[in-house]
């Protein structure tokens, strides 16, 4: 008996077919992929500008079929902000590390959120600096051994982690806020919704939105995939947990 | 045709908007706090948009971000802010962006001090920021100039793709004077197909400075040094003033060109033969006209507000021709004309 | 009937859907790729893949399609 298949699963049309430099495991590949079904479903992408980061990252506009800047590190806000104040109708959105966003760039991150600036921020945390090797972040856990904290980190030393998160939720114009992971399938369904929420918080003109994602970084954790997805649930989770920091008044 | 007395700060900020900037991005710093904010003011009157940034690294981002989507954009600042933008810039310039970034230069380095200086000449004329690029820099030296240099500096980094500069100080920012706004007829631009706008019926465009590729690398490069060349050839403006017959020729610029010639005329009712060399861009320099000059003339005054920088420009000009001689004051402190007169008067004492 | 098809020279051996396959139909296979990667494969001899795309959803390479069959009119399967 002849069985016809259909197609359940496939490549986003947004997300191009070029293989990705990301390591083995990454959670960069999962969420790029999020970002491109989000784009496709709520058929944006020839309205979409992204901006690209310093980092692992920095490739990402060579995977998004969308128009993309590369952004000096940490000032992907700011260059967001200049496109969408020019073209307040294009959807514009930031993609950015924890170096980008919870460091260098962090007057640029909150700023962008306490303006309200009608931008959508990818917030990729993986408590580590992933493209100059693995020195610590300030996302990096206590106790976390990174190639600058070789003993771990310390409270006395280097003080606490950053919960960007949290800290943005407390802003006025920060109008969606929310921590996500994609380290198992269930997660990454989550992660999507929660995508696809951020973008459409922009689309109605709410207000500035920003999802947390907590990555896995297998190879500068120095562990196989499957161990640094459970280090994400064990480690990261208790410490960053899942939410919805802050959400549209509208609901 | 009216005229209004405005402050070099203020006229800068709307001669802006009448050759089409509707987007500002900037940050206070003295003393040039005016132009953010009259702009501030007059841009929402023109539904523009004014952004006071959270700092000058981020206005400068901004300006990456507004000019990357294809609009006039401009900033302020002054020398500390100025250096806050140089990694900005770099980005600017290797992304190929036009932009226009006026700096009102004060004393340094450092926090310095609020009144005019000129020591920033070789951060603007010589890179500021990283790697190999050059920013077009137009020097006025009156409120009026400061307006048509302002109106044409757009024109000119749409036309290279390239962030231009005005350089200023705080005497041109804060003096008053009486200016008028003649409308003149746009220069025909190339659309801007590269802008990023969406990627609605085409290829998906990118603003980007990165070429991980060195041989990439080095073809972007030798784009980029094409239009530096291209500027070098048609794009050097410069004024000689008295030069027909002078015996010693003065090189200043802004500023200081001002009091330069109220100098001259003081030494010629007392019959000296003196001239003045200003370069009105100081990149590309007018290194041709000194090594002209150096032919007829055998002594140059360099006068600036620093410790010496344009006089280097002006040495690679004369290629060791002629005497040359600097005067300076910094810190703040602008020249006074008799100061340049005894200059003048000593050089010519000492030296036949 | 479901299966899912693995782009084996897109694949990079994360096994993260090995990790995610509820029915363990996906293991990491001896070859190597041109990339150096030993690719995940997909053995299902019993038909029990159920089409449910969980290992498709975390793969971070987007190697995996997901084939389910069609349904036909009236319901019949």
């Amino acid at each position: 008996m002849q069985v016809e298949l259909e197609k359940i699963f496939e490549r986003p049309k947004t997300l191009l077919p070029v293989a990705t430099h990301y390591c083995p495991g990454c959670g960069h590949g999962i969420t790029a992929r999020l970002i491109a079904e989000v784009i496709d479903e709520l058929e944006i992408r020839e309205k979409s500008v992204g901006v690209a980061p310093v980092g692992c990252s920095v490739l990402l506009y060579n995977y998004l079929n969308v128009d993309m800047y590369e952004a000096a590190h940490g000032r992907a806000p700011a260059v967001a902000t200049g496109c969408k104040r020019v073209h307040p109708k294009l959807v514009v959105f930031t993609y950015q590390g924890d170096g980008d966003f919870a460091s260098i760039g962090t007057a640029e991150a909150v700023h962008a959120a306490a303006r309200g600036e009608k931008i959508t921020t990818i917030f990729i945390n993986n408590a580590i600096y992933g493209m100059t090797g693995g020195q610590m972040a300030p996302t990096t856990l206590i106790g976390q051994k990174t190639t600058t904290s070789p003993m771990g980190r310390t409270i006395e030393q280097a003080g606490f982690p950053i919960r960007m998160a949290e800290l943005l939720s407390t802003l006025g114009g920060a109008t969606y806020i929310a921590r996500v992971a994609v380290n198992n399938p269930k997660h990454i369904i989550q992660a999507k919704r929660v995508i696809k929420k951020a973008f459409e918080t922009q689309i109605k003109g709410l207000g500035y939105s920003m999802v947390e994602v907590l990555s896995q970084c297998p190879t500068v954790w120095r562990m196989t995939p499957i161990e640094a997805t459970k280090w994400v649930e064990e480690k990261m989770m208790p410490y960053y947990p899942l939410g919805e920091y802050k959400v549209p008044e509208e609901g | 045709m009216e005229k209004r007395f405005m402050t070099g700060n203020e006229a800068i900020a709307e001669a802006a908007i009448q050759a089409g900037c509707r987007h500002f991005f900037g940050y206070p710093i003295t003393p040039q706090s005016e132009i953010p904010e009259y702009m501030s003011k007059r841009l929402p009157e023109i539904r523009g948009v004014y952004l006071q940034a959270e700092s000058e690294v981020a206005a400068i981002n901004m300006l990456f971000g507004a000019a990357g989507a294809g609009a006039r954009v401009m900033t302020s600042s002054s020398s500390p802010g100025i250096s806050l933008m140089q990694e900005g810039i770099s980005y600017i310039a290797g992304a190929q962006l036009p932009c226009l970034i006026v700096n009102i230069m004060r004393g340094g380095p450092g926090l310095g001090g609020i009144q005019p200086s000129q020591s920033d000449y070789f951060q603007a004329t010589k890179g500021g920021g990283h790697g190999d690029y050059h920013l077009l820099v137009l020097a006025p030296h009156t409120v009026q100039e400061a307006v048509s240099l302002t109106m044409e500096a757009f024109d000119l980094a749409d036309k290279y793709r390239n962030p231009v500069m005005v350089l200023g100080d705080g005497y041109m920012g804060q003096m008053m004077e009486p200016v008028e706004f003649k409308k003149t007829a746009p220069p025909k631009l190339p659309a801007k197909e590269w802008a990023l706008t969406g990627a609605k019926e085409r290829p998906k465009n990118l603003v980007k400075s990165l070429y991980l590729d060195p041989e990439a690398l080095e073809k972007h490069n030798l784009e980029i040094n094409r239009k530096i060349q291209e500027m070098i050839r048609n794009e050097v403006r410069v004024e000689t003033y008295q030069i027909e017959d002078a015996e010693v020729v003065i090189a200043a610029y802004g500023t200081v060109a001002r009091i330069a010639k109220t100098a001259i005329e003081v030494l010629r009712e007392k019959g000296i033969k003196v001239g003045m060399i200003r370069p009105i861009t100081v990149f590309p320099f007018p290194y041709k006209t000194f090594e002209k000059m150096a032919e007829k003339v055998n002594k140059f005054l360099v006068v600036e507000m620093s410790l010496g920088q344009m006089v280097e420009d002006v040495k690679l000009g004369v290629c060791g021709k002629a005497q040359i001689r600097f005067y300076g004051r910094t810190g703040g402190m602008v020249p006074s004309y008799d100061e340049i007169v005894t200059e003048i008067e000593k050089f010519l004492k000492e030296v036949s | 009937m479901c299966k899912i098809l693995i782009d084996e020279n897109a694949c990079k051996g994360c096994a993260l859907c090995v990790n995610a396959c509820p029915f363990h139909l996906i293991c990491i296979s001896q070859r190597i790729n041109p990339k150096g990667y030993y690719p995940a494969e997909f053995v299902d001899q019993e038909g029990k893949c159920t089409g449910c795309t969980l290992c498709a959803i975390t793969c971070p390479d987007v190697a995996i399609e997901v084939y389910r069959e069609k349904k036909k009119a009236g319901g019949e399967k």
